[in-house]
């Protein structure tokens, strides 16, 4: 994907509110046509202050933003011609759902006639057919957010954005629209660039993930990728569930390395170059560690069930294992429950590649610390 | 279970017993006496009770018959010694002017006669008695219930016929004093609307701070005295004042043509939109703080202008706090009185400095009743209109 290709383009953009911290630092981020990009993130990461530059209601610190491969600097929000979902809907309360959906072909200029049609067909759309004399307090909140994203969509941009559009739905509804939202984008072949703090969210839904920390991306990928391959510490924590273990890299070979660890010696994948001495942090999923004696692993420990859980389809035991005490092991219930109990001392193993040995944020940031 | 509930909601309403007793008789009881007092005028029926009695079957063009003369003799002499003759006399002359002196010259040379002929000695005291139109004059003034000053208060009257019709021209004054009450109320309203949106706006989206500060620099012209107040507009606003001087050392004016900006229907429009700020101010606060900048930036994000989304968006959501603010700026304009008597001069007083001045001076107290009975009027007719328009219980206060 070259930059001819690139719908959205953040090149080198910095932002600063007050002129002294930088919520956005040093972001280069794109996005193809058609694509549906995420930007996840804690709270205060700044999501909302990127969509906002995109959007032109902020201006950047620093750096250039591109759409369609021309800067919009100068570009006010109404002339940008994106599709913008918001949070709070922000559906205007004083106008019915048609109202609301034909504003935007009004100010086009838009003839009365032409602009029925286009509601009609984005309700049809969102699956609210009929819905045109409602007032938006009339609706559920499902509905709400229905007729927000049609109001996104209806005077056809190629681009959208959404700011947590589902973060005030209960969690079947947000299921629901998660899957609604994807069907309308791929119908309709738009760029959306969206915004959530739920990774779940962020995964099932999204071609690729931008993961938000302090202002700066950590990682751009695919969900798998962000799963399977995480680079850093910060996404290993933040994408799923894993177990963290502390180290002193002792020797590196071509794709393991030995990591010392207060529980031992454990072989890992080192993602990054490490060099012997360098302080490490291992990554191994729950459900990539198993009962010892049903697999073969290149790494084998043993240690005391501190609690056990049944969750149906799978057992959780923790473990105190490698100086961390809350080692999660997920086991499929196919070992039948009852085969492991609290207190029972396991051998448990997991092989070098699904332990990835990461740059260790904490002891980088101790040490910068202490230079400062 | 039904009777409990009866019973908590009787307690509940005991409780608010004080407020209504208050209410009842420092509001409702005076305002109904005023209204009542414009149409209930009982001095006159129970001061000359026999001889209005005689007058009953009097067909109202000839000279009453000789008992009459005499009844009227002897009530007025009754009258004058009771000392109650001077307050009857002003209200017969309120009906017949000239009146006044021909009841009071009447009464005081008739005090100790007792002729052979009334009618000719009354005649003799005053002229005026020989003509059906004194004797009409008693009669109309003699009347309990009378529409007389609701129609004065309208400049309509009513002819020797009985019919009405409006006042010769130069004795109509209260339309247009009401109309232009009216006017300068409304533009009252306006100024304070196109003053104090922006404000509103401005203090609505503020950081705390900086809106605290506004909303206290708002609310300064409440804690004010009045007199502090008017003083100081007339300090700035006088022939000699500040703003004139100013004018003149910048340039803009001539020292021979300063401007009177004080003690004429200008110096009432500045001070009232002054004092009159707050009570706009504060109802579109109320409404801007509530609606979230998001659906500006939502309109431009759609593609309007600036324009359209303050238009078509903004200005909307506004309307119940643009028009609770209207309505109580209005309201409060067309009954007030103390600026105006204070900045107005002459040509700066509005309908209530009349209501005022029948009060305190003419002492026409039906009349200043009927005025104000007008002045209500307009005010319930407005609250209906806002009703229709924006409905009630829209209506936000801050
Ligand atoms: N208008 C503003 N003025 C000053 N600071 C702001 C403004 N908007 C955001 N910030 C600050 O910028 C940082 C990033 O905010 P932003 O809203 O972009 O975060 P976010 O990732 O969207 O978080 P959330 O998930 O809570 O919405 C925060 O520390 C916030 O306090
Ligand atoms: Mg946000």
């Amino acid at each position: 994907m070259g930059t001819a290709q690139s719908h959205v383009e953040f090149r080198g953009v910095g932002k600063t509110y007050d002129g002294r911290t930088m919520v956005v630092r040093d972001l280069d981020l794109r996005a193809r046509r058609g694509e549906f990009l995420t930007l996840l993130g804690p709270s205060g990461s700044g999501k909302t202050t990127c969509l906002m530059m995109l959007a032109g209601f902020e201006t950047p610190t620093e750096g250039e933003i591109r759409i369609a491969g021309r800067p919009v600097h100068d570009v006010p929000p109404r002339k940008r011609g994106i599709g913008m979902v918001f949070q709070n809907y922000a559906l205007f309360p004083h106008m019915t759902v048609g109202r609301n959906l034909s504003f935007p072909l009004e100010v086009r200029g838009m003839d009365a006639a032409r602009r029925a049609e286009c509601v009609r067909r984005v309700l049809a759309l969102v699956r609210l057919d009929g819905f045109e004399a409602r007032r938006p307090d009339e609706l559920s909140g499902g509905q709400q957010q229905r007729v927000a994203i049609a109001r996104a969509l209806v005077f056809e941009p190629d681009l959208v954005l959404m700011d947590e559009p589902l973060g005030a739905l209960d969690r079947r509804l947000r299921e629901e629209m998660q899957f609604e939202i994807r069907r309308i984008q791929r119908e309709l072949g738009v760029t959306v660039v969206y915004v959530t703090h739920d990774q779940q969210e962020a995964m099932a839904m999204s071609d690729r993930v931008a993961v938000f920390h302090r202002g700066r991306i950590e990682q751009v990928a695919s969900p798998e990728t962000l799963y399977e391959e995480p680079e850093g510490e910060f996404v290993a924590r933040f994408i799923g569930d894993n177990n963290l273990l502390r180290g002193r890299i002792v020797s590196v070979g071509p794709d393991t390395c030995e990591v010392e660890t207060p529980g031992g010696t454990v072989r890992a994948f080192p993602v990054h170059r490490h060099r012997p001495g360098d302080r490490t942090v291992l990554a191994i999923r729950p459900e990539r560690v198993g009962l010892a004696r049903t697999g073969v692993y290149s790494n084998i420990f043993e240690a005391d069930v501190e609690d056990i859980a049944f969750l149906g389809d799978h057992l959780r035991l923790r473990l105190d294992l490698c100086g961390n005490p809350a080692f999660i092991v997920k086991i499929p219930n196919t070992v039948g429950h009852g085969a492991v109990l609290r207190g029972d001392r396991i051998r448990v193993g997991w092989g070098a590649v699904d332990c990835r040995a990461l740059p260790d944020d904490e002891g980088a940031r101790a040490v910068e610390a202490v230079a400062a | 279970m039904a009777r409990a509930l009866r019973s908590a909601r009787v307690r509940a309403a005991l409780l608010t017993l004080p407020l209504v007793a208050f209410i009842g008789a420092t509001f409702v009881a005076p305002l109904g006496a005023m209204l009542i007092r414009g149409v209930h005028q009982p001095l006159v029926a129970d001061s000359m009770p026999r001889t209005l009695a005689r007058l009953e079957g009097w067909d109202g063009r000839s000279v009453p018959d000789e008992a009459t003369f005499r009844t009227l003799a002897s009530e007025l002499r009754s009258l004058r010694e009771r000392r109650v003759l001077g307050a009857v006399a002003a209200r017969v002359n309120r009906v017949e002017s000239g009146m006044r002196g021909a009841l009071v010259r009447t009464a005081r040379k008739l005090r100790r006669a007792s002729p052979a002929s009334w009618r000719e000695a009354t005649i003799a005291a005053d002229p005026a008695w020989g003509e059906a139109r004194a004797w009409r004059a008693i009669r109309r003034a003699g009347e309990r219930y009378t529409a007389r000053h609701y129609l004065n208060a309208l400049d309509l009257r009513r002819d020797a016929a009985g019919a009405v019709s409006a006042q010769p021209p130069e004795r109509r004054i209260y339309l247009s004093l009401l109309g232009r009450t009216l006017a300068v109320a409304a533009a009252i309203t306006a100024i304070c609307l196109v003053l104090g949106y922006p404000l509103a706006h401005l203090i609505a989206n503020a950081r705390p701070a900086t809106s605290n500060l506004l909303l206290l620099l708002v609310l300064v012209p409440f804690w004010t005295s009045l007199l502090v107040r008017t003083t100081s507009w007339i300090v700035l606003l006088q022939n000699q004042g500040v703003v004139n001087d100013l004018l003149v050392a910048v340039g803009l004016i001539d020292e021979e043509e300063r401007v009177a900006l004080i003690y004429n229907m200008t110096g009432t429009l500045i001070a009232m939109t002054h004092v009159l700020l707050p009570f706009m101010i504060l109802p579109l606060y109320a409404v801007m703080r509530t609606i979230p900048p998001q659906y500006l930036r939502a309109a431009a994000s759609l593609g309007a202008t600036w324009r359209q989304a303050f238009v078509r968006v903004y200005w909307p959501q506004t309307l119940p706090g643009a028009a609770a603010g209207a309505l109580l700026v209005f309201i409060l304009a067309i009954g007030y009185y103390i600026t105006p008597a204070l900045v107005g001069g002459r040509t700066g007083q509005l309908i209530s400095n009349m209501i005022a001045y029948h009060m305190q001076e003419s002492l026409n107290w039906g009349l200043a009743a009927a005025l104000g009975g007008v002045l209500l009027v307009c005010v319930a007719a407005l609250y209906l209109v806002y009703d229709r328009l924006v409905g009630i219980e829209r209506m936000r206060l801050a």
